[in-house]
């Protein structure tokens, strides 16, 4: 799965299948410059190599999914509504700058929905919910650190 | 910047300010590089970091990486979160592992270790971690290490659903890793009875793991198809409030719907007939909803609702049983085929492919073939025009064959690139299989052949010929109309092939008409002789000497041809030795002998389609048979069918040589073929190729026995083009662009707008194969952003003689100035060879020619006339002047030639658009030739800056 900007910038990728980094970075440029090249009244999906690409632009963000050939279309572009939609309730009205900071959060609440490439958990209550039991997890550790740093003790 | 949430790693998120407050590339790469250095000396400083500093640290290199650097050290301190006992350190480093980590990583041993500590937790977040993590990573070694302890906390009654969940996907994980050590044995039952599950969210999970359970041994898990039936009954009967959370947009649960129905296509139908019925009750079930009126206008509603319904539809296709069911789906489908969704009218046209397959619903299918065939010629997207080729090649029968055809023929003409080729096999095999009557055959395929002669495969062309020698009720219509097609002007060199070998085979059938009589015949293969390839010369020889067989009345005439220089001193070898083999095989032998070598050719055995075998090749899988279409739906016509299912001759394999293609007679010496045809009978023949074998011909093997002392004392030698070749390729798009003693390098390009198709062609010249052969296309500097080019990639192994092909896909994004750069490796005896060559590819491809009047043509002039946007050279004329010359030039770089515009008519005016992707840029141009003092002053005027001046430089060479 790979999120990428209008500009072709990748904020966020997930691979459910072992690539050596070098053809990863091959296959990202390759769909990236595909996707962008299409224009807004197309089809979803297009076949790709041996597998079949779902995509869909959110504002400036493009979502984008690599699936293979029997797999359900349709229902991976509402897999990433989904993810579209659990950003949007965590955030509140997300937008790319909160991805861009919050990597790591994007990439948790990923772990949640999907998990080795199969959708693990669609109720968008409980994957909140597990990740609101992360953010209290932390908020008990971290309190005393951030306060350390706002004095400008850590580096 | 916007509110960081959860914990605040501030120093990461001033960092990432930092990067996004970057103005260029080099700035980030050095506030980058400032960071690596930062956080290296931290790592080895001596001073213990504490874990919330090795967290923001470990999580700043991670998002260095993501920014597409590489990372080479900080595994260790993220290995060391993965014990810590706070939950968002362990996170950070699971991450970072997860993301950077490799599978065969040394560090792998200590990652296993942390898991196997966190997986026995009693805290349930720290083993949903673990989980998360052997399902991100998935190697063997985790295989190994966790094959009982995650089937164990699966099935287990103490597990938390969310645990439960991860388990059920991470063992997914390991199952597709490493197949052979995962094994259920005895809980296989319990993981099944998951299906029961009263949580969603564990059904959910369960259903991915149980199919692939099943996929790997059907018998073992067949338990799970009634239970899966029942739950999918539960599921489609329940109200959209049942199910509250799992509910989506007023869909009752569809991933787990889809999956159930997924999972129920590893099976036959059930056999329990209440199950069945069951089962039919569902499928009916979704198929009226999708009548019913939507519960909302959002898309996700029609989307979640159709994903289930073309499962469905997917499920009734694969039970294939129930007649209403199938013709209830296609007229579904129908529904869609005119939606105004692009997605649906997509699915539907890829669903219908499968259902024109079944015997119930074929015929059904074949009432939307107009909408299909409109589908064709209106749809804006090409993978959806795909799909409707796929769909008519699909719903193809004999009923329908002709109109189909001659739809696809039309579309042709306009078909995108990318998928010409597959089109042109698909109705290559059409025409073959429903052809009743075979002259429509022969119609089509040179038909296919004058509208996409450079998509006809060999084994296209192959296929005609096969099919015209076997089959004699055709042969004179072959004849005739191939004498026909050689009389247009520019005919395609597939189509001199084909007219070539019938005629060589079959020309005495039309020798009677004194307008194709036999001079006739020769003389007008003869005049395409000069415009083709050393391997049609080949083939045209052999047909001249065929001739002489045929009609002794122009033996003279032939043999001058024989004779002549340019054929028994070409410095082509093949070429060479033919005119010397056939030339003293018509001076020496009797008639009698030369009519046994030159019998007319016996029929090919039959075998499947050559055509069919490459279209499989092609796309495996999408390229079924349409026999298996049309066999079910009416198989008293198939079975009466005399279909001639003859395939290649020995000689007519494809031998991957170029001159292969060539070869009638099996006497090529570089690649002997398994059987020479022709030469069954050859008793005295021997001793005429034995007279001549020792020394009137060179053998290849001796040209290149010479190259091969060059470059077996392996040495690099690396190889460079010839400097300024590539002017040649300015107006031209064929060529050689590039020979060595080793390797020529050829091109076939054609390009439309802002997009090319070229063509890479490889040929090894010496007697060694080439191995590890790569060729990749580069784009230096700024290049890389101006034009983009795909590559596909070419066979690593290149046989001695052979020749191998690549294709490069270019799309122009904006103006550039140089060409990009083909960079080759390959090993030859050993010894690796480096060679880069540039390609011609110039920024004129991308022109195409624009008609004008003179007014507009003068007011657009006095627009572009800021300085930038004109540039003028005045130059000596390097060859001769000539006028036509200078048109064909002209045009030939992509402009037009606009008449009575200048007022001198000794002068050129020409107009041309530019396209890119990003803008399409007008040029004008306008040459002045001076006879007396053999000079031209060229002036370009362009719509964007600096593109004159690079026009102007192209065009300079020219001249």
């Amino acid at each position: 799965m790979l999120l990428f900007s209008r500009q072709g910038k990748l904020r966020l990728q997930k691979w459910y299948t072992a690539q050596p980094d070098k053809l990863k970075k091959k296959i990202t440029r390759e769909l990236v410059t595909t996707i962008l090249a299409r224009k807004p009244k197309m089809c979803s999906f297009l076949e790709w190599k041996d597998m079949k690409i779902v995509y869909k632009r959110y504002a400036s963000l493009y979502f984008c999914c690599a699936i293979e050939h029997d797999d359900n279309e349709l229902l991976t572009l509402e897999i990433i509504h989904r993810y579209v939609e659990l950003l949007d309730k965590y955030f509140g009205s997300v937008c790319e700058l909160d991805i861009i900071f919050n990597f790591e959060k994007a990439y948790f609440m990923l772990d949640e929905l999907l998990l080795g490439g199969e959708v693990q958990e669609t109720s968008k209550k409980n994957v909140l919910k597990a990740i609101a039991a992360q953010d209290l997890l932390q908020e008990e550790t971290d309190d005393t650190k951030s306060l350390l740093e706002e004095l400008g003790l850590t580096g | 910047m916007p509110a960081v949430k959860g914990d605040g790693m501030r120093g990461l998120a001033v960092f990432i300010s930092d990067i996004r407050n970057c103005k260029s590339r080099e700035a980030e790469i050095k506030r980058i590089n400032k960071e690596l250095a930062n956080i290296r000396s931290k790592f080895k400083g001596d001073k213990t970091l504490d874990g919330y500093q090795k967290k923001k640290y470990v999580c700043k290199l991670l998002f260095i990486f993501l920014l597409g650097h590489d990372i080479d050290f900080g595994h260790m301190e993220a290995v060391n979160l993965l014990s810590s006992n706070k939950y968002t350190e362990k996170q950070i480093g699971y991450l970072f592992i997860s993301v950077l980590v490799s599978a065969s990583s040394d560090l792998m041993k200590l990652v296993v270790q942390s898991i196997k500590n966190d997986i026995v937790s009693r805290n349930p977040v720290h083993v949903c971690l673990a989980l998360q993590c052997i399902a991100n990573i998935g190697s063997r070694d985790m295989a190994e290490a966790f094959n009982r302890d995650i089937p164990k906390l699966l099935v287990s009654g103490d597990t938390i659903d969310s645990v439960k969940q991860s388990a059920a996907l991470c063992l997914l994980r390991l199952l597709r890793t490493a197949p052979d050590l995962i094994q259920l044995g005895e809980w296989a039952s319990r993981v099944i009875h998951l299906l029961n599950d009263q949580h969603m969210g564990v059904v959910t999970a369960a259903a991915s793991l149980i199919e692939a359970l099943v996929k790997r041994s059907p018998e073992e898990y067949k338990g799970c198809v009634s239970l899966a039936v029942s739950r999918l009954s539960r599921i489609v009967t329940s109200s959209y409030t049942d199910l509250q959370d799992y509910t989506y947009y007023f869909v009752p649960a569809p991933w787990l719907s889809v999956k159930l129905l997924r999972l129920l296509q590893n099976y036959p139908p059930p056999e329990d007939p209440a199950v069945r019925t069951r089962l039919t009750e569902c499928l009916e079930t979704i198929l009226n909803k999708a009548q019913e009126p939507p519960k909302s206008k959002k898309v996700q509603h029609s989307n979640a609702k159709n994903a289930v319904l073309f499962e469905a539809i997917n499920l009734i296709i694969h039970m294939d049983s129930d007649p209403n069911l199938l013709v209830r789906a296609c007229n579904q489908l129908g529904q869609f085929l005119s939606h105004r969704e692009t997605n649906l009218r997509y699915l539907a046209l890829e669903s219908m492919c499968l259902l024109a397959t079944s015997e119930f619903s074929h015929e059904a299918v074949k009432k939307h073939q107009e909408t299909v065939i409109n589908a064709l010629k209106t749809e804006r997207d090409v993978s959806v025009r795909q799909r409707a080729v796929d769909l008519l090649y699909a719903m193809c029968d004999r009923t329908n064959a002709e109109d189909i055809v001659a739809e696809m023929l039309t579309y042709l003409e306009t078909a995108d690139y990318s998928i010409r080729e597959e089109m042109v096999l698909k109705v290559a095999i059409l025409a073959e299989k429903y052809a009743v009557d075979y002259t429509w055959y022969v119609d089509t395929i040179l038909n296919l052949i004058r509208l996409a002669g450079d998509y006809v495969s060999e084994e296209v062309w192959y296929r005609v010929i096969q099919i015209v020698i076997n089959r004699d009720d055709v042969q004179g219509y072959a004849a005739k109309t191939v004498f026909e097609a050689l009389q247009a002007p520019a005919c395609h060199e597939n189509m001199v092939k084909v007219g070539g070998y019938i005629l060589g085979e079959f020309g005495n059938l039309i020798a009677g008409d004194h307008r194709s009589s036999p001079i006739v015949q020769f003389q007008l293969l003869h005049s395409k002789y000069h415009l083709c390839i050393p391997s049609t010369r080949g083939l045209l020889l052999s047909t001249y000497v065929k001739f002489i067989n045929l009609f002794p009345e122009i033996k003279a005439q032939i043999q001058e041809i024989l004779r002549n220089d340019n054929n028994i001193r070409n410095p082509d070898v093949e070429i060479q030795q033919r005119a010397i083999e056939y030339l003293q095989l018509t001076s020496v032998t009797s008639t009698d002998v030369l009519a046994t070598v030159l019998e007319e050719m016996p029929p090919f055995p039959e075998r499947e389609s050559s055509i069919l075998a490459k279209l499989k090749k092609k796309k495996p899988g999408a390229a079924e048979d349409p026999d298996a279409a049309g066999g079910k739906s009416s198989p008293p016509t198939v079975a009466s069918k005399p279909m001639p299912e003859i395939s290649v001759n020995a000689s007519y394999q494809p031998q991957g040589a170029s001159g292969g293609s060539a070869d009638l007679l099996g006497l090529s010496s570089s690649a002997p073929p398994a059987a020479a045809p022709a030469s069954n009978d050859t008793g005295c023949l021997v001793d005429v190729f034995d007279m001549l074998g020792t020394g009137a011909s060179p053998t290849s093997n001796g040209l290149t026995a010479a190259a091969d002392e060059n470059y077996k004392s392996a040495t690099t030698p690396d190889l460079e083009a010839g400097p300024d070749k590539i002017h040649e390729f300015v107006c031209r798009n064929n060529g050689v662009i590039f020979e060595n003693d080793l390797l020529q390098i050829g091109i076939k390009s054609e390009y439309k707008q802002n997009l090319g198709r070229v063509g890479m062609f490889y040929g090894n010249k010496t007697s060694v194969p080439f191995s590890n052969f790569t060729a990749e296309v580069s784009l230096p500097g700024e290049l890389s952003s101006q034009l983009m080019a795909q590559a596909k990639p070419v066979d690593s192994q290149v046989e001695a003689g052979a020749q191998k092909q690549q294709l490069v896909n270019i799309e122009c994004v904006t103006d550039f100035t140089v060409p990009p750069v083909l960079v080759i490796n390959f090993l030859y005896n050993g010894a690796q060879q480096h060679m880069t060559v540039k390609m011609p590819v110039m920024v004129n491809k991308f022109l195409e020619p624009a008609e004008m009047d003179a007014a507009t043509f003068f007011q657009r002039w006095k627009n572009l006339s800021a300085p930038a946007q004109e540039c003028q050279k005045i130059f000596k004329a390097k060859p001769p002047m000539d006028g036509e010359q200078t048109k064909s030039k002209l045009l030939c770089f992509g402009l037009s030639i606009l008449e009575d515009v200048d007022p001198n008519p000794e002068n050129f005016v020409s107009a041309g658009v530019l396209h890119t992707r990003n803008q399409q840029i007008g040029v004008l141009l306008r040459l002045e030739p001076n006879s007396q003092a053999q000079m031209y002053r060229l002036t370009i005027r362009a719509s964007k800056d600096a593109i004159s001046t690079t026009l102007c430089e192209l065009l300079e060479s020219q001249f």
